[in-house]
């Protein structure tokens, strides 16, 4: 509760806020206009400048005898503020009665620059005529300031990204050469038989670990392998590098398909043993052509890789009455496709001792042996993992194409990889080798 | 290039009187098409208008950019034939402002048939001082505009502003500041300004062969009366009307006087 009567200490205190009060009263207009702490500039309608506060001239560091009567606003501006304001700060100001927060530079005295805001609003007369313009600077150094910083940041961020897409634009390229060159850049002709490879890479950013190769063994053999190394990326590469060279070169030594992959085995197991084990699948086999029967024996033997699928063309030109090697993919002439099974065999690389299941069969004419990656297989066609494509699926599919070239069914294929989009994160290898048709032989 | 990607390179746009003589209204530097907004009007009843962008400015294709190409105002030049080429336009009326009088200049020279008169609009063949010759600004005052726009102040462009606040997703805060106005493209206008103001083209305009009006205004910071003489002295046969108007952009400053001043040049023209 206040006490009555008067507190001396209240009254001094409001004294003091009269005074106070009572000095901004005497602030004339006069002197807010000249002691302001802004630029204040009237100017008429040709942009000669009329009158200009007191703290415009001290920043411009002129006097107000140079300036009023005789400068234009542009003649304060720098070389490209001028041009500035007369193709945009004029115009706009022409058109919209009124402009704010333009940066431009003004020219002090001494050369130099100082960068300021400026709103500018042209004052009408009663009957609508423009009489004059007024305008406001602020001085905006500091803004100036922040705002390059800004920028500078901005385009070493921009430099930044633009060098990081560089880089991986480069990593990618050289990672396809890589890729490339883990695998043949073509498939060696075989008299009696046609080939056909494809090659699908997951993703760009990272090395595939499948790898596939057909090679002479002797005049009369043909050695051919397929297989897919655990993992991705450059480590995986360097295995499935390893891998190809050593089974060319156990070919050479014993081309026995059981044997070129126990040796592999034992190289992997050797070179990857201990810390980081590194293992792959893999089918090898040894082609075996008959010139007098036109047909191919096939040795194969496989390490933990899914079964090679046989193509059977069911029957020859000639047999019936639905002739012709490209029936169709309806697979109605009786052309099938079977697993050559191969079940039980080791991962390559992962035991000191493996054991490798063989396989045998003899390809007719039209016939052809599919060896694939597991890529294709375990594409997924929906949501979940129950909604795998499959090996039966795969079967079913290939069979409509058992009558055909192996060309034709690699495209098919390829056709159904693009179909899995999303679907098919893996990459992906398919191997065709089919014995030509007697119509496709030459001067048959 | 098809005539259809010249077309849309340039912008182009046709209006007007089809049964008119052809006039093409050629911009000068930092703006676009739109300077010419108070000029169609008086022209469109009796004459076809093309209005056109150079690369870099206003809606052009920026994809067709080539620095190299820009990098003369005989690149430009060369747009201008080629968009006189696509429309198959004859014996044009070409009406250029500032560093496009020149460029009219030039294109005139490329091709005859195609441009029959010219309109120079505050030309200046010259920006810098030389000897015997005052084009109004010093080789320093140039140098500090290049480094200016080089330096991408602020106080140059309004088109800085998309650039500095990177907001792509609200694409209003850049257009309110820049005002939809004579849009450029900063990286191109800093191209456009080193071929504008570095540019020497006095010696083209002795071999200027068509009739030709030259406009300047009485107070003009970017191309002074001085600049207007020997512009009027150099090309043969030529008009000079001095506008009462102040500024570069008479055609805005003062659009009553700069029309009469181009309709009556027109109808003069058999």
């Amino acid at each position: 509760m206040c006490p009555a009567g008067r507190d001396p200490h209240g009254a001094d205190e409001g004294q003091a806020t009269d005074a106070r009060f009572a000095a901004l009263l005497e602030d004339s207009a006069e002197e807010l206009y000249e002691g302001a702490p802004c630029g204040y500039l009237s100017t008429l309608m040709d942009g000669t400048i009329a009158r200009i506060n007191a703290t415009l001239l001290d920043w411009l560091g002129l006097d107000r005898d140079a300036v009023v009567g005789r400068m234009r606003f542009p003649d304060l501006l720098t070389v490209g503020g001028k041009l500035y304001h007369e193709t945009h700060f004029a115009p706009l100001l022409q058109m919209q009665g009124r402009i704010s927060g333009i940066a431009l530079d003004l020219r002090d005295g001494d050369g130099g620059r100082l960068p300021v805001l400026v709103s500018s609003a042209v004052k009408h007369s009663d009957t609508g005529e423009p009489l004059l313009i007024r305008t406001t600077v602020f001085d905006a150094r500091d803004r100036r300031a922040y705002e390059r910083e800004l920028l500078r940041r901005r385009r070493a961020a921009e430099e930044a990204q633009r060098r990081a897409e560089a880089d991986r634009a480069r990593l990618q390229e050289a990672m396809a050469a890589l890729q490339q060159a883990l695998l043949p850049p073509a498939l060696p002709a075989i008299p009696g038989m046609e080939t056909a490879a494809h090659y699908h890479t997951a993703s760009p950013d990272r090395l595939g670990g499948d790898f596939y190769d057909v090679f002479p063994l002797d005049d009369r053999r043909f050695a051919f392998f397929l297989g897919d190394v655990c993992g991705k990326g450059p480590r995986a590469a360097a295995v499935t590098s390893l891998t190809r060279y050593t089974l060319r070169a156990a070919a050479v030594h014993d081309p026995d398909p059981a044997a070129a992959l126990t040796t592999l085995n034992t190289v992997l197991h050797e070179h990857y043993g201990g810390d980081d084990p590194r293992f792959c699948t893999a089918i090898f086999g040894v082609l075996e052509p008959d010139p007098a029967t036109g047909q191919v024996a096939v040795h194969l033997a496989s390490g933990g890789h899914p079964a090679a699928l046989v193509l059977r063309a069911g029957h020859h030109p000639g047999d019936g009455p639905n002739d012709g090697p490209n029936d169709g993919p309806d697979g109605e002439v009786g052309g099938s496709a079977e697993f050559l099974a191969t079940p039980g065999g080791c991962l390559i690389g992962i035991l000191p001792e493996a054991r490798f299941v063989s396989a045998a069969t003899v390809l007719a004419a039209g016939d052809a042996l599919l060896l694939y990656t597991d890529g294709i297989t375990e594409a997924r066609t929906g949501h979940g993992a129950a909604t795998i494509y499959g090996e039966q699926a795969l079967r079913e599919f290939v069979a409509g194409y058992a009558s055909g070239p192996v060309d034709t069914l690699v495209h098919a294929l390829t056709g159904l990889l693009d179909g899995f989009g999303e679907g098919l994160d893996d990459d992906t290898a398919l191997l065709a080798l089919g014995v030509q048709a007697p119509s496709q032989l030459p001067a048959a | 290039m098809t005539d259809v990607d010249i077309l849309c390179r340039n912008n182009v746009t046709v209006t007007g009187n089809p049964h008119g003589r052809t006039v093409v209204l050629a911009h000068g530097f930092g703006c676009d098409q739109n300077m010419w907004r108070l000029t169609v009007p008086a022209l469109a009843a009796d004459h076809r208008v093309v209005l056109f962008d150079y690369v870099g400015a206003g809606r052009s294709d920026p994809s067709a950019f080539r620095a190299e190409r820009y990098a003369s105002l005989d690149g430009y030049a060369r747009d201008v034939v080629e968009v006189c080429q696509a429309l198959d336009l004859r014996d044009v009326a070409f009406v250029g402002h500032s560093v496009s009088a020149m460029i009219g200049v030039l294109a005139a020279g490329l091709a005859p048939d195609r441009i029959g008169s010219l309109v120079m609009v505050a030309p200046s063949p010259r920006y810098i001082d030389d000897e015997g010759y005052r084009g109004g600004f010093s080789a320093a005052d140039i140098e500090e505009l290049l480094e200016s726009l080089e330096s991408n102040y602020l106080g140059w462009s309004a088109a800085m502003a998309p650039v500095i606040m990177g907001n792509p997703e609200r694409p209003e805060l850049g257009e309110e500041l820049t005002n939809s106005f004579c849009a450029t493209d900063p990286d191109m206008a800093r191209v456009f300004a080193r071929t504008t103001f570095l540019s020497d083209s006095r010696d083209d305009l002795k071999g200027v062969r068509v009739p030709t009006l030259v406009l300047e205004c009485t107070q003009d910071v970017i191309a002074p009366r001085e600049v207007g003489a020997f512009v009027h002295r150099a090309v043969p046969g030529s008009v000079l009307v001095t506008l009462d108007a102040t500024g570069h952009c008479p055609q805005l400053s003062a659009p009553v006087p700069t029309n009469t001043a181009i309709t009556e040049f027109l109808s003069s023209l058999r």
